[in-house]
């Protein structure tokens, strides 16, 4: 009699229909307001009673600019990159690196940080997840430094704001670093600075969890819970990034910046990433500060150092990795990042 | 009576777990004791890695991000 019961097939069809048609019409409203952003920019800033040339109307003009472009750029970004990963979890990760000492574990480690979803505030377990199940620690750390370091929208941002030439650069380098740098960690046999909880702790039991199947639709709406919750945290930072970039972009003159970030001034890589390490902000904040710097003449090397020390070495990160790592393990791990870091500054200061 | 770990340091997702185990439970009106682990230790010992996770009676069920309605209602009837 109850014939209603069983095919819920047709209905689920229509939905899935109903997403595609949905992000497909998303990607075309968006690429269509990408289009508009210089005339809506530009109306913007007439809006103000400032003449366009000022001080003042340029750090309007920017603002206006850059807020719906990073913004579009952020939204696409994040959905893309939450839709590839869910391809792959921690778990799956873990059981790929574990046991791999070899050459090759490092850079492997390095790309599977990019592609593999995780939030620094589980960065703990994660880290004795891999440790105890044999992921030597070198390779451990190729794999922290290269998740934030070289993440989608970083240089995806570059990629829109700077352009590709340096936004591969940065790719290439940061990719370089998080690799030699957990290689050096590895090779000094840091295992003995690890708090004594951790050492004692033998592999626990590795997580049997059942896969989860995933439609393709299932996997879309990964993606957009990720802009839901990476986006609705992030923005804020986003505009007090662009407001900076908007300041120094209007305000700071030329000359001052050659005089303090140009590539004359040798101090200024080390001062960079003095400056860059305590500041607690994200890819998406920084970018727009990166992109008025570069616009302001201030040297490459000395702009990719500051921007690799904001988002790789953050002090709440290594707050929370104090409870794994004895604080000589953790500034042994400064010190090896901050040396990568710095030799990228100083090799592009001295080749442009 | 059903056992409910929630595995999480305390993040906003970890909270939104529990509201939603607590709300299936009512719904479908199992009796569910929920403790919260939040030590990074215990945590760790328990085989998860990416928060918050979710252990029931003892069996870890999920792992990473929010869980699916659905299926945290069939691990609570199971």
């Amino acid at each position: 009699m109850t014939t209603e019961t069983h095919d819920t097939r047709p209905l689920r069809e229509a939905s899935d229909k109903l997403w595609y048609a949905g992000i497909f019409g998303a990607a075309i409203l968006g690429w269509l307001a990408y289009g508009q952003l210089i005339p809506f920019s530009e109306w913007i800033t007439a809006l103000f009673p400032v003449a366009r040339s000022s001080h003042t109307g340029e750090a309007i003009a920017f603002f206006a600019y850059d807020v719906p472009k990073v913004l579009l750029l952020l939204t696409s970004i994040v959905f893309v990159t939450g839709v590839l990963r869910s391809w792959f979890s921690p778990e799956k990760t873990r059981a790929i690196l574990a046991g791999k000492r070899e050459i090759l574990g490092y850079p492997l480690a390095a790309m599977l940080g990019v592609l593999t979803p995780f939030c620094s505030c589980s960065s703990v377990p994660l880290f004795i997840g891999f440790v105890s199940a044999g992921v030597p620690l070198g390779v451990t750390f190729s794999f922290l430094i290269a998740g934030p370091m070289v993440g989608p929208v970083g240089l995806g941002l570059l990629y829109g704001l700077v352009g590709w030439k340096i936004a591969t650069i940065y790719l290439v380098f940061g990719f370089s670093i998080a690799t030699i740098a957990g290689y050096t960690m590895g090779k000094m046999g840091l295992e003995r600075y690890l708090q004594d909880w951790v050492r004692e702790l033998n592999a626990g039991p590795v997580g049997d969890l059942p896969e989860e199947k995933l439609t393709f639709v299932d996997r879309l709406k990964v993606g957009v819970e990720q802009v839901r919750e990476i986006v609705g945290k992030v923005w804020i930072w986003v505009l007090v990034g662009i407001g900076i970039g908007a300041l120094i972009h209007g305000y700071v003159p030329e000359a001052m910046m050659l005089k303090i970030m140009g590539g004359e001034a040798w101090w200024s890589v080390p001062a960079a990433v003095v400056v860059g390490v305590p500041m607690y902000t994200n890819a998406a904040g920084v970018i727009p500060i990166v992109e008025a710097l570069l616009g302001k003449g201030a040297a490459l090397g000395t702009t990719l150092a500051f921007m690799m020390s904001v988002i790789a070495l953050s002090l709440p990160e290594m707050i929370i990795l104090k409870q794994v790592l004895t604080l000589r393990l953790i500034a042994i791990f400064i010190a090896v990042v901050s040396a990568g870091i710095l030799a990228t500054g100083f090799l592009f200061n001295f080749l442009l | 009576m059903k056992t409910v770990k929630i595995y999480g340091p305390g993040c906003k997702r970890c909270e939104a777990t529990e509201t939603m185990v607590r709300d299936a439970a009512t719904k479908l009106g199992v009796a569910v004791e929920v403790e919260k682990v939040t030590d990074a230790k215990s945590i760790a010992m328990a085989g998860v890695m990416s928060t918050p996770g979710v252990a029931v009676d003892g069996k870890l069920v999920h792992a990473g991000g929010l869980p699916d309605v659905t299926k945290l209602e069939q691990w609570l009837i199971a």
